[in-house]
């Protein structure tokens, strides 16, 4: 079963029509409000409308799944291993000491600890989906036309989409050269030593990267045939004007992240938001 | 007289990269509204001259240019590659690697986009430009969702879409199936009503001669040999002798020895005069026609009730049986997506099939890992840079033995013994990229074959390569089924399965069509269009002929072929 993954899927949704610059500004913005804070009230607000927004992009649960395993799995090794290195971090921070139970030794669970890990975890909850939204809604050439917009070389841009465009190709070939390679020989399982396997992937790399040089030479050739670096400009058909909703979205973004800087500074009055102490 | 759009004066071409001259005192004129047809085999010069027209020389390849060449009056030394994309639209062949854009609309755009057109200018020319080739129902598509002949439309439309006079066409006919071959020669025939300029580059005549030309130059080391009308040039008998094969109505001819003149107008079947070859046609089929005995042999490899799908969704294999016998060269054929190459992935083991079993004499494949099978079933794939990982010949084909853990001295052995098999031991110490496409293409055979396999696979094996190329593939690869190697071709190629392999195999929409002689499959006309083939021109001719048994006169065509090779 093939999946695609980081592939933009065409749909006409609210989140799809906006400009990829604004989704790209929105996620910047959005993940600059979780990170400047350490509190859960602002992760969860934010988590829930990753969620809703999600919702309105029609993502699919089987798009998402496999970047999800991979994210669940870090996220509970990252928490694991939180408790492990520093289990009284916690009450460090908060600086109080509520005891839960013990699991052994020095090994404690307070409610500063469980308090201070679940915040951390929600931080990466509301944050991944977005990024997932950005990476499934943002058409690669439409994204690369408004980067273009804001001042980047529209040569960068260009390569920036080709290069989005070309992945599933490279993939492709690189599954067709590593299947002829095993069948010569090469062993690409868990089964082979570190060294061998280090070798069998040189063993793919080389035809790997023959093959896309050959692809490279094909496409620049054929851009050059069509004019390609003719001008300093360039219009882009896929550019999206930039609308009204866009800079709704961008303004209501910004409003989030004024908000919780103002909870940071005047309410929560430092980094960490303290339910311990009132 | 019309008036002349291109023009080659003394010109000379010679890249820096290179000892001697590609293109040699070339004199050619093109006049507007012109359709002609460069032929000539690889190493000719055809491709450079191409892109001597539309520019890449001198600006992406550099060499020095002697004579002069004027396009539009434009002399392209003095000119840029800009300008002249706009007076000369190339279509490259292998559309698949050309498309820029991630939307059909979008890459016909391209263009549009470096000119700075308006976006809303813009929208409105592509359209109008779509609607003329008709693929405007496919604007928001993935070009690489297309199949072959609307990518054909999509690489043409976002050439023409410049508003450019002279179209250029280097190989259009490269990767595509008979088929689709057919309808991108209509297409480009439809073109040329518009009152462009055409010039194809190609070498597969037959082919191209579906729809009129005007002019035909042949080219052979960088020399012009013949620039005349497709009749006078067939009536000269120069392509053979330069590595272009003539269509095979016309060999057949020549066999019943009916003499070639332009006044039988040979460049078409419907234009051909049969009243002058009707009897020597007869006369031939009569004194060689005999049927072949029949050989029973035994079935080496067993595909059974072979079910696969890659997404749980489409069958793409569905309950497919196949038998290979021992010692046979055959052929699996079919459209793109049919299922042949995952038909060869079931059997070589890299992708396990959801329903039925692999047998070889008996013994299930399927407990063997994919390094393993290797020793049953070997594939050679289409592109032999995608195998390549050694910087030596002898070491590319020793691959598979030292993973093998083969003693060293045992190594040497059969390495040197199937150096010598393919024709490849005076390269023992080259550098692998020394060597040509067709070259390369035996070392990766010979680094399957080093492995002993009962059964060789090749897809696509004399892909690109023209007849010389093409012959010597093919020959080498008869030698290897002489000498009793079984081997299963995947091909498109029609002359491929006609005149090398015995028995065809024909997958259609995931299930098997037909199987049975290769031959018949060319002559049945709904058999060979459902699997994208055409029917051969041999039987078409037999039949105009009036010849009682068509389909026994293409097998005496071909076995009299094959006895003279």
């Amino acid at each position: 079963m093939k999946t695609k993954l980081f592939s933009y899927n065409q749909l006409d949704t609210f989140i799809h029509r906006l400009s990829g610059l604004t989704k790209l500004l929105c996620f910047i913005l959005l993940t600059s409000a979780v990170m400047l804070t350490y509190d859960i009230r602002v992760n969860i607000v934010i988590m829930i409308l990753s969620m809703i927004l999600m919702r309105i992009s029609r993502i699919r649960f089987s798009q998402i799944k496999i970047m999800l395993i991979y994210v669940m799995i870090f996220l509970v090794t990252n928490f694991i291993l939180t408790y492990l290195f520093a289990p009284m971090y916690g009450t460090q921070i908060y600086g109080t000491r509520h005891d839960l139970f013990v699991i052994a030794g020095n090994y404690v669970v307070t409610k500063e600890q469980l308090f201070y890990q679940i915040t951390k975890f929600s931080k990466y909850l509301s944050v991944i989906p977005l990024g997932m939204i950005f990476i499934f809604t943002t058409n690669p050439s439409e994204f690369a036309s408004s980067l273009n917009a804001v001042g980047v070389s529209y040569r960068v841009c260009t390569s920036l989409s080709l290069t989005l465009r070309y992945f599933p190709d490279v993939t492709r070939d690189y599954t067709t050269i590593s299947l002829a390679q095993q069948a010569r020989g090469l062993e690409m399982t868990s089964k082979a030593k570190f060294a061998d396997r280090a070798k069998s992937v040189a063993g793919i790399l080389v035809p790997l990267i023959l093959t896309t040089i050959d692809r490279i030479d094909l496409i620049s050739n054929a851009m050059d045939l069509r004019g390609f670096g003719k001008n300093r400009k360039r219009t882009w058909y896929a550019r999206r004007p930039f609308k009204g909703s866009d800079n709704a979205c961008i303004a209501i973004c910004i409003l989030i992240l004024l908000v919780t800087l103002y909870i940071r500074f005047f309410i929560n009055g430092g980094y960490f938001y303290n339910p311990f102490v009132q | 007289m019309t008036e002349t759009v291109i023009s080659f004066k003394h010109f000379g071409f010679q890249y820096y990269s290179q000892a001697e001259p590609t293109l040699h005192d070339i004199n050619l004129e093109i006049h507007k509204g012109e359709k002609i047809l460069i032929a000539g085999p690889s190493g000719s010069g055809k491709s450079t001259l191409g892109h001597c027209m539309n520019g890449l020389i001198p600006f992406a390849y550099r060499g020095t240019m002697t004579g002069t060449l004027t396009v539009n009056g434009l002399e392209t030394k003095s000119a840029s590659l800009f300008e002249l994309s706009q007076k000369i639209g190339t279509v490259l062949q292998d559309s698949d690697g050309q498309f820029i854009g991630l939307s059909v609309a979008e890459d016909i755009a391209f263009a549009l986009e470096n000119d700075c057109v308006p976006q809303d200018e813009m929208k409105v020319r592509v359209k109008k430009m779509a609607e003329l080739v008709d693929i405007a129902t496919h604007l928001g598509n993935n070009p690489h969702e297309l199949s072959g002949g609307q990518k054909q439309r999509v690489s043409l439309a976002g050439v023409m879409v410049d508003d450019v006079d002279i179209l250029l066409f280097d190989e259009p006919l490269a990767n595509l199936d008979p088929k689709t071959g057919e309808v991108a020669i209509e297409l480009i025939d439809e073109i040329c009503k518009l009152e462009k300029t055409v010039i194809i580059i190609e070498h597969r005549l037959e082919d191209v001669l579906h729809c009129p030309i005007d002019r035909l130059v042949l080219l052979s080391d960088g020399r012009i040999i013949a620039d005349d009308t497709p009749d006078n040039v067939l009536a000269m008998n120069t392509l053979v002798p330069h590595g272009i094969r003539e269509p095979l109505y016309v060999s057949a001819c020549r066999f019943a020895g009916v003499p070639i003149t332009s006044e039988i107008r040979p460049a078409s079947l419907e234009t051909l005069d049969l009243s002058a070859c009707h009897d020597k046609l007869q006369a031939w089929y009569q004194a060689n026609a005999k049927k072949e005995s029949e050989t029973k042999k035994q079935p080496l490899l067993e595909a059974s009730d072979i079910c696969f799908s890659y997404d749980g969704v489409r069958q793409v294999l569905d309950h497919v049986d196949m038998t290979v016998y021992e010692g046979e060269m055959m052929a699996l054929v079919g459209k793109n997506g049919a299922g042949k190459s995952t038909l060869a992935k079931v059997i070589t083991g890299f992708l396990k099939p959801d329903a039925g079993t692999v047998t070889m004499n008996g013994e299930d494949l399927s407990r063997y890992t994919i390094s393993e099978r290797a020793e049953f079933v070997g594939i050679v794939l289409q592109n032999p840079n995608q195998m390549i990982s050694k910087a030596m010949i002898y070491d590319e084909i020793a691959l598979g033995l030292r993973i093998r853990k083969v003693p060293e001295d045992e190594v040497q052995k059969r390495v040197e013994k199937v150096m010598e098999i393919c024709g490849l031991r005076p390269f023992k110490s080259w550098p692998i990229s020394a060597l040509s496409y067709g070259q390369k293409k035996r070392v990766t055979i010979a680094s399957i074959l080093v492995l002993n396999p009962k059964i060789l696979i090749l897809d696509e094996p004399t892909a690109g390569q023209d007849y010389r190329h093409y012959s010597e593939i093919m020959k080498f690869l008869e030698t290897l089924n002489e000498n009793g190697q079984t081997i299963i071709l995947i091909t498109h190629d029609m002359h491929l399965m006609l005149e090398y392999t015995e028995r065809a195999v024909v997958l259609c929409d995931s299930v098997k069509l037909a199987d049975q002689k290769a031959y018949e499959v060319l002559c049945d006309n709904d058999l060979s269009s459902r699997a994208n083939l055409k029917e051969t021109s041999l039987f078409t001719l037999a039949k105009k002929a009036a010849i009682e048994d068509p389909l026994g006169f293409v097998e005496c065509f071909i076995r009299c072929e094959r006895e003279m090779r």
